[in-house]
């Protein structure tokens, strides 16, 4: 039994070579696919999102169901334990500290979306030990589900709340199955994408088409034409969180 | 050497071993539980993210960057009490060291991508740095700690290439703290960890519980080996602890000030929590006025220069020292940054039965390796008869 010198030295180069070939296999193989995107996409220097709450009745959630179901956000059932994309929060949970006493009615209990802000300085992204969660170009706040190592640092450096760990396999908890959007593993956080895979091909968030109201406007921020501009222009709005200098692109009309 | 750690052990020092081993199994088989469910088995929620893995983690950083409280006045000013201890403080990090990884370990959903930290190294994360000087403080340590044992029991000086690691771990031992504290310190909406104090009152209560450990583990040795880290060792340590103590406790205190002081309630919610309790969870104060008890009495027996000098009551403040410090660090810390959550809520935290289990096997296994290495540090001073 056993293995002669020879032989290990044999073995031993022979791996030693298989790993030297590697660039070259690559090369050879062109391991380096270019992504050559839809001429339907959309694009923009910075996607921003602007909130008319006068346009967001209490109650309604046609919006939430539309993102849930396009990215198989699992319904766990359980506060400590829940993921979600997007959902309300009242006023003052949404903005803590801007609640008073004797604000008006309405905006005092109105319900507010919330949301990934896709802050241009995020700090998720800078502490992300990995760059599993990293910012795109155009601003985007993206997640990378094989790539996160579960540390959770993301979550406690969002200021906003707006990410979800998934506790347990989220697999089972997936009520309808949206085949065009990848399932997660336990372990790994996740959060709203300002649905970049409907943009590749085209298409408005989900939660912007489905809303019947046009509450919700997504749209070049960088672009003083466009709708979310102009909207802002003549509105008075507001953001959350503004002094930590997260700079959010979510802008609320109140 | 190693073969030293396993000679002539006694029949308590093999049940002792045993029963660390029956513990790490526990801790090892729910583990393999929370590999094959998730997290969900801990008491961890989508708000208090982190909890007793990271708080233990926290804490025994700062056992592990302790061991520079005996290295720094052995080395830079030539405290020779310290000759004989020196080697405890080393081995003692390693322990601390290894503890503190298989808690990052624990605490990860996805543990087998660990590795995704150095694949894809980031260095605007403070994690990422985490990992780099905690593994190289472990290394340091075992080049340091097996080297100086080693010429020891070969009756030779220390060769000299060790001295220049010897002169780096002093400040490597400052850095694994401090970017541990800044882990936290620069979030942002933590309130309660966003203050620069956070480093420093790391340091300092690292510097009161690892030397207050090292008592303790001196009280043990020589209650059951031959090993007398001596008097002077012990009372130098015991002033060191005294005057940590003081200044951590001194660094808790103006906290309190600024808080309540400034009335803003971003920075009264954290300390409300911990001590008084927020919103009607009171749950945890129980726990932290038992730290300011512990600590109040540590201190008062230290500062005390008869009860400093009696081992009897020496040894009951490092004890009391060692358990608050666990509790303010260990637990209280972490919690506190994240029980209000970004909504302003308040959410509650309690370790669960298999998270306890886990975290018991982390510690049996960090006194398995101390037993180990302590045994054998016994054994060739014995032997040499330094």
């Amino acid at each position: 039994m056993g293995i002669s010198r020879r032989k290990f030295i044999q073995i031993g180069g022979a791996c030693a070579l298989g790993i030297g070939v590697i660039p070259l296999a690559n090369v050879v193989a062109g391991n380096n696919p270019k992504f050559i995107p839809s001429s339907k996409a959309l694009a923009a220097d910075k996607w921003a999102m602007v909130i008319d709450m006068s346009k967001c009745p209490e109650g309604c959630d046609i919006c939430i169901k539309a993102c849930h179901y396009t990215h198989n956000v699992p319904e766990i059932g359980n506060a400590k334990e829940e993921v979600k994309w997007i959902w309300t929060e009242p006023f003052a949970s949404a903005f803590p500290y801007q609640k008073h006493d004797y604000m008006d009615e309405k905006t005092k209990k109105q319900p507010f979306l919330v949301l990934c802000n896709h802050c241009e300085n995020p700090s998720c992204v800078r502490v992300c030990p990995t760059k599993a969660t990293f910012k795109r170009p155009d601003g985007i706040v993206m997640m990378d589900y094989h790539r996160c190592i579960g540390c959770r640092y993301c979550m406690a450096a969002c200021p906003y709340g707006a990410r979800s760990f998934n506790f347990k396999d989220p697999r089972a908890y997936i009520t309808e199955l949206n085949p065009s959007y990848p399932t997660r593993s336990k372990g790994v956080v996740e959060k709203c994408n300002f649905c970049d895979e409907r943009l590749a091909l085209g298409s408005l968030p989900a939660c912007v088409e489905a809303c019947p109201n046009e509450a919700l406007v997504f749209g070049d921020i960088a672009d003083p034409n466009s709708k979310v501009r102009k909207l802002l222009a003549a509105n008075y709005n507001i953001q959350r969180k503004l002094k930590l200098g997260t700079k959010p692109k979510v802008y609320y009309i109140v | 050497m190693i073969e030293k750690a396993f000679r002539d052990m006694s029949r308590n020092y093999l049940l002792w071993l045993l029963s660390l081993l029956v513990l790490i199994g526990i801790g090892f088989g729910f583990y393999l539980v929370q590999l094959n469910q998730g997290l969900t088995i801990t008491g961890m929620s989508r708000d208090v993210t982190w909890g007793i893995y990271i708080g233990q983690f926290t804490f025994f950083v700062g056992v592990a960057a302790s061991a520079v409280m005996v290295v720094l006045p052995y080395y830079l000013h030539n405290v020779k009490e310290f000759g004989r201890i020196t080697v405890l403080g080393e081995f003692l990090a390693i322990g601390a060291v290894i503890m503190c990884m298989l808690f990052i370990l624990a605490d990860m959903g996805m543990p087998m991508r660990v590795l995704n930290m150095f694949v894809h190294a980031t260095p605007t994360s403070p994690m990422f740095w985490d990992a780099v000087v905690l593994s190289g403080y472990l290394l340091l340590n075992i080049i340091i700690g097996w080297n100086v044992l080693e010429s020891e029991y070969r009756g030779i000086p220390t060769p000299k290439w060790v001295k220049p690691f010897i002169y780096i771990s002093i400040p490597w031992a400052v850095s694994i703290h401090t970017v541990t504290a800044f882990l936290y310190s620069g979030l942002p909406g933590r309130d309660f960890w966003l203050t620069a104090l956070v480093a420093p009152k790391f340091l300092a209560g690292a510097f009161a519980t690892g030397p207050a450990l090292l008592i303790l583990l001196c009280f043990i040795l020589r209650k059951f080996s031959n090993f007398d880290a001596g008097r002077a060792a012990i009372q130098k340590l015991a002033l060191i602890v005294a005057y940590a103590l003081s200044i951590t406790i001194f660094m808790v205190a103006v906290e309190f000030f600024t808080a309540f002081y400034s009335q803003v309630p971003g920075h009264m919610y954290g300390l409300q929590f911990l001590f008084m309790g927020l919103y009607g969870h009171a749950g945890f104060a129980p726990v932290m006025w038992m730290f300011t008890i512990l600590a109040a009495a540590a201190l008062y027996l230290l500062i005390n220069r008869k009860t400093r000098e009696n081992d009897t009551t020496l040894f009951i403040a490092c004890m009391f020292v060692f358990i608050a410090m666990l509790l303010e660090k260990g637990v209280g810390f972490t919690l506190a940054g994240l029980v209000v959550n970004p909504f302003g809520r308040v959410a509650a935290y309690a370790p669960t039965m298999p998270e306890m289990f886990i975290t018991i096997g982390i510690w049996a296994v960090g006194a398995f390796i101390i037993s180990l290495f302590y045994k054998l540090v016994v054994t060739v001073k014995e032997t040499s008869g330094i």
